[in-house]
């Protein structure tokens, strides 16, 4: 294994793109991840693995260059902060249909609106539903460490390109600006423009000497087939909740609750688990790693073990709980704990939340 | 005539015109009159003549053209209302070697994706954007477009453009022109033989400079009628044209090799 770094997050993200094999970063800058886009401008990757990294005139640009590019057969790749990433709905409702693959960095800040640069979590219903029109997912990937951070870059990626799907990592202001130790997987060389052919024939790179021509559209006027190929995307997403569903627990062997949380809140649980156990209340915790799909059916056994209630703390007014409350099918109690607009709870906070909300309620 | 006529004429030693090899059989969705179908063909005649269709990547608008992929043979991607060029930034930007073009109308290159032109134009981006100005949003049924000239009459300025209410029409040819990233700026029409073979010149010499990694990008604008919108018969649309587009958007070149034309 290679050598520890001590890195921000931000930095820990930029350095894995560029050893992903990464083709092409394109972002706009914005708190709290300006990091990104500054490290690979640092970093030149164009005089290393010849990666391209570009600073955009817009989010809006940015994510139409992850279309164009992406459409190519490249890995591609942009970052920004919730109010950034609200502007590339559009783009990421394209490349959804189109079926290009991609891969979206969000730091999450706090909101609505233009809101503050503090961490939050409050873009889970944006990630994890779609987020911009029509009927479409988005694959969502939740680090709660910096290493995290650096790890699941060559994950998204290899998820993206298998489905054909955008793939986004939902992390927060927190994880992007702290620094943790963190350390690199071995470089991924870029693939050759031959390797991409012939690995990617849908990809727009210029007609096949022997074969048709290649169209990237999320277009067609007969609704029919836009039916027919809205059924194959959601065939698609079946599959993906089949089998990428990703998750940690923590002491739920015994447990008779269960707190749900990822990310930052994942790591403030991690404590309140070990004081509520200190206290003997036998308390677990599962951790989504895939937000979308998301760990449904391992929270439908923990109620079939015997669990008799879930707290989704999120940095959020509770988005994530809904989704909890979807699996557990109103056979136990759930409910929602979490500060928001860039406040981030504490341990002891969430001890209080889970004896009042679910033993106590 | 009779078919034993039409036989007679109809060989291969007497043909002087046919289809361009890379436009694909599909009928065009225009109107008879209108200049996308010509222009279509002239960009493929020039990519078929530079013998590059396996390394031409083409991204279509949303607009009257938004299916201009079912008619070019060559590799196409769709892009969202106004933002081609940005799709095509990274395109060109990842493989460098291949030609990449733009295809776009008033609505989408001069309203919507005003920023995505000027930046892509202002980062010197080395492809080609094919403009064609009608004045009029034809896709969605006639609305006033940036380039609707002042009186206008279009479903949404029904008794004419107000400058005072809708603001001016835009030139965003000269003002792209401006830019020191832009190489090669032109405004053409294909509306007579003449106009034509011009146009094709124009789109020829756009795309060798991209061939001849030329330091900028080369933006072609194609003035067009829209005769269903204009509410005119064809004819009558290009003499309207001629009479009331051309004086306020001039035919010719206005950059040439990075130098604007005096």
């Amino acid at each position: 294994m290679g050598e520890l770094k001590l890195m921000k997050g931000n930095e820990a993200i930029a350095e894995a793109i560029i050893r992903a094999g990464a083709d092409g970063y394109f972002g706009y800058p914005i708190t709290p991840q300006s990091e990104v886009l500054e490290y690979l401008m640092a970093a030149k990757p164009w005089e290393t693995t010849g990666m391209v990294v570009l600073q955009a005139e817009s989010e809006v640009a940015s994510i139409n260059m992850l279309y164009g590019g992406g459409g190519t057969g490249k890995k591609v790749v942009t970052s920004s902060s919730s109010p950034g990433i609200s502007l590339m709905q559009e783009g990421l409702s394209y490349i959804a249909g189109a079926e290009i693959p991609i891969l979206i960095i969000n730091v999450v800040r706090g909101g609505p609106g233009l809101g503050d640069i503090q961490p939050s979590q409050s873009d889970y219903f944006q990630a994890t539903k779609g987020g911009g029109h029509g009927d479409y997912r988005l694959i969502v990937l939740a680090p709660s460490s910096v290493q995290e951070m650096a790890d699941f870059v060559p994950v998204a990626y290899e998820l993206a390109f298998k489905y054909r799907n955008p793939a986004m990592i939902l992390s927060d202001g927190a994880i992007g600006q702290m620094m943790e130790k963190v350390e690199f997987f071995e470089p991924m060389p870029r693939l050759s423009d031959e390797e991409i052919k012939a690995r990617y024939p849908w990809a727009t790179n210029g007609k096949p000497m022997n074969g048709e021509r290649r169209i990237l559209t999320s277009l067609d006027l007969d609704p029919q087939k836009l039916e027919d190929h809205n059924i194959h995307l959601q065939e698609k997403y079946r599959q993906i909740e089949e089998t990428e569903v990703r998750f940690e627990t923590l002491q739920c062997d015994d447990a008779e609750y269960v707190i749900v949380a990822y990310g930052t809140s994942a790591r403030v649980s991690l404590k309140a688990v070990k004081l509520l156990r200190e206290k003997g209340v036998k308390v677990g915790l599962l951790r989504p790693i895939t937000l979308w799909p998301f760990p449904t059916k391992k929270i439908q056994k923990l109620v079939d073990q015997g669990v008799k209630g879930f707290l989704s703390v999120e940095m959020s007014a509770g988005q994530m709980v809904e989704d909890v409350r979807l699996a557990v099918n109103g056979k136990v109690k759930v409910e929602h704990y979490g500060r928001f607009g860039g406040m981030i709870h504490s341990p002891e906070e969430v001890v209080e939340a889970l004896e009042q909300k679910i033993i106590g309620g | 005539m009779s078919e034993t006529a039409l036989k007679d004429i109809i060989k291969p030693e007497n043909l002087v015109y046919q289809k361009t090899r890379l436009m694909t059989d599909k009928p065009l969705s225009y109107c008879p009159g209108c200049g996308h179908g010509t222009t279509h063909r002239l960009i493929m005649e020039v990519i078929e003549e530079m013998g590059k269709e396996h390394e031409t990547i083409g991204v279509a608008p949303v607009g009257c053209s938004v299916l201009a992929y079912e008619f070019m043979d060559v590799d196409m991607q769709e892009a969202a209302h106004g933002r081609a060029p940005a799709l095509a930034t990274a395109i060109k930007r990842l493989w460098p070697d291949h030609i990449v073009f733009t295809y776009q109308g008033d609505g989408d290159l001069a309203a919507i994706g005003t920023a995505e032109t000027i930046h892509a134009c202002n980062r010197g981006e080395k492809f080609v954007i094919i403009f064609i100005n009608n004045g009029i949003y034809g896709m969605t049924g006639g609305q006033m477009a940036p380039t609707t000239l002042e009186g206008m009459k279009t479903s949404t300025s029904p008794y004419g453009r107000d400058p005072n209410i809708m603001g001016h029409p835009l030139k965003i040819t000269e003002l792209v022109a401006q830019l020191p990233g832009t190489y090669y700026v032109t405004r053409q029409s294909v509306h007579t033989p003449s106009a034509v073979r011009k146009a094709k010149r124009a789109i020829k010499k756009a795309f060798e400079n991209q061939l001849n990694n030329a330091p900028g990008l080369s933006f072609v604008e194609v003035v067009s009628n829209c005769n269903s919108g204009w509410k005119m018969t064809p004819v009558d649309a290009n003499n309207w044209m001629e009479e009331n587009m051309f004086p306020f958007y001039p035919i010719g070149d206005i950059k040439v090799d990075g130098q604007l034309v005096k």
